[in-house]
């Protein structure tokens, strides 16, 4: 029993990641009906940039906050500098999805250019060595900074998009975008800060995974894909959807891992985006079938 | 069709300022299927101006175009709005210049509640001003204050045009432009949606309205144009279209009962259109 406790504490903690991952592809989604492939590599120039900060000396949270920054305007510049010209010449859905892979192996490849290559272990904050003990149940100071970091994180931005005029004019631009301009929104900024904001969610994600794992160009590859995952789970178009599902999936994870196989624990995502797909392909709480790509 | 006559409202005065003029637009789809062909039209300020058409004649497609949500149309021609001209802006261009578009389908934000859709009509405008236009809104329709939390797609249809207009007059609009409030709508929700209309013609407002139901659209207008494949073909005073054979006969129904000939004789004159 306080095994599977244990399992669970520590899936939480990653689920809040996987949460803010899916929480940035759902928020594009809803944006641009796109998914956004960059998104992971978005994410791993910011923890890069955040690294290289790090090493200049500069302190770790205004290093953050520039990574994060930095992740933002890489995704509006793609947004307005790639995407914009792209809808203008009547790109589809397949079209601009895949302009967002393009896009991604952009970042990679500046990150195999600027970035150290071996992989580097990330100067954080928070220790995942030193421990605390609650009834039995032990987590590390990282663990459970990511936990309440994510829960916090998540939760500031559900309120920013249900409780804000800003919040409002992104829920409606996403619903009904022509209504939205023939009301004088201005859609596009709107748009784009749902791009921004993605990003920056994803980036103080990759933040504190580059604390648990090395950080190295590929290293966002898995934790995106899981995001994706939560996602999907959580159905496509869902804000909450999001949070639910990175949480469902961090636990299932922990929790496969720990009583099944290790092995396991990766094929996971995958088999539940396989089986929403095919049997309840809106997810637990999104509204809309995944149609377009 | 130029004399000015009676109307119901109020004498027609022609030197009125145009607000939008219209001249020989062109709107294509797909690059060559033409909706609007070479169409020429004014509204004048303070006005109420229906837009009658056979279906497929362009009619919504003239509003989108001037709303701006039709890609680089118009193709050719212009669109002035006060003087300036507004063709080929974005659409949040054209709103902002004082035109609010509200479509066939109302365009509501279906999963937001009533009063977050009012409150998107708000969107930049702060202080008194809005409190007094939700004021003037909620009077317009008391329905509205009473459904604020329920979201809009679980209104009646009635109760969602009103919603649409609501929202479109946050926006303090010197143009508003309505495709077909009355479709869809009981007689006499209809009839109460139209009365709203005039309240607010009454407040300042220019409405150009697109309409199938004659009768209703020219109860309340004052100048009415006859649309058809793209085209003015006629135009007038309310008065003036009730009065003309052709208009009695297409589009409020009256003389179909005459021989045959009749029928010839008016198609041979509807061509001279
Ligand atoms: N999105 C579109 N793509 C291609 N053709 C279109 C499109 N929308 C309208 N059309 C064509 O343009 C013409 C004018 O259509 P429009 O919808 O403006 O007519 P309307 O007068 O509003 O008709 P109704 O009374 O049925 O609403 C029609 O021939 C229609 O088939
Ligand atoms: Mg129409």
């Amino acid at each position: 029993m306080e095994n599977i406790l244990q399992y669970a504490i520590t899936g939480l903690s990653q689920g809040s990641l996987y949460a803010l991952v899916a929480l940035g592809v759902v928020l594009v989604y809803r944006a641009n009906r796109v998914l956004n492939f960059a998104h992971g590599d978005i994410t791993t120039v910011g923890a890069f940039a955040a690294f290289m900060l790090l090493a200049a000396g500069i302190p770790w949270w205004l290093a953050f906050f520039l990574a994060i920054l930095l992740g933002a305007a890489i995704a509006m510049v793609f947004y307005f500098g790639i995407l914009i010209p792209a809808q203008r010449r009547e790109a589809n859905h397949l079209g601009m999805v895949i302009l967002t892979l393009g896009f991604g192996l952009i970042m990679q490849a500046l990150v195999l250019k600027f970035g150290d290559l071996e992989p580097q272990t990330f100067p954080f904050p928070l220790s995942d060595s030193e421990t605390f003990n609650i009834g039995g149940v032990v987590i590390s100071h990282l663990s459970l900074g990511t936990l309440i970091f994510g829960i916090l994180g998540s939760f500031g931005f559900y309120l920013l998009v249900q409780k804000t005029p800003i919040g409002l004019a992104m829920r409606a631009t996403s619903e009904n975008l022509a209504a939205a301009q023939t009301l004088g929104i201005p859609t596009r900024r709107v748009l784009a800060l749902s791009w921004g904001l993605a990003a920056g969610l994803g980036v103080m994600a990759g933040l504190f995974l580059a604390a648990v794992l090395f950080l190295d160009p590929p290293f966002m590859m898995e934790p995106f894909l899981k995001g994706f995952a939560a996602a999907i789970l959580g159905g496509l178009n869902s804000l909450p959807g999001a949070i639910v599902g990175g949480l469902i999936l961090g636990v299932a994870e922990a929790l496969a891992g720990g009583l099944i196989s290790v092995a396991f624990k990766n094929t996971l995502a995958f088999l539940i985006i396989i089986f929403v797909l095919l049997f309840k392909p809106e997810g637990l709480l999104g509204t809309e079938f995944i149609e377009r790509v | 069709m130029s004399q000015v006559a009676e109307t119901g409202r109020e004498q027609l005065a022609a030197d009125k300022p145009p607000l939008l003029k219209i001249a020989n637009i062109e709107t294509l789809y797909f690059d060559r299927i033409y909706a609007l062909h070479g169409l020429t039209l004014t509204i004048r300020e303070k006005e109420i101006f229906a837009v009658l058409g056979p279906n497929g004649a362009g009619k919504t497609t003239l509003l989108k175009t001037v709303a701006g949500l039709l890609k680089d149309q118009p193709n050719k021609g212009t669109i002035e709005f006060e003087g300036r001209r507004i063709h080929r802006l974005a659409p949040e261009r054209i709103s902002g210049r004082g035109i609010v578009f509200v479509p066939e389908d109302r365009g509501l934000f279906r999963e937001l509640t009533v009063k977050e859709n009012l409150e998107i009509g708000c969107w930049g405008r702060r202080g008194k001003e809005v409190k007094d236009d939700l004021e003037f809104v909620y009077e317009l329709f008391p329905i509205l204050a009473e459904r604020g939390e329920q979201q809009a797609e679980t209104l009646s249809g009635g109760q969602q045009q009103m919603l649409a207009i609501a929202r479109a007059l946050l926006r303090r609009p010197k143009l508003l432009m309505l495709d077909e409030p009355s479709l869809g709508l009981a007689p006499l929700v209809a009839r109460s949606v139209y009365d709203a209309l005039v309240k607010i013609a009454e407040i300042g407002t220019t409405i150009l309205l697109v309409e199938q139901n004659a009768k209703l659209a020219f109860s309340i207008a004052d100048y009415g144009y006859i649309m058809e494949a793209g085209r003015i073909v006629l135009e007038g005073t309310s008065a003036e279209l009730q009065e003309n054979e052709d208009v009695q006969e297409l589009y409020l129904g009256l003389g179909g009962d005459e021989d045959s000939s009749k029928g010839w004789r008016l198609y041979k004159k509807r061509r001279t259109w």
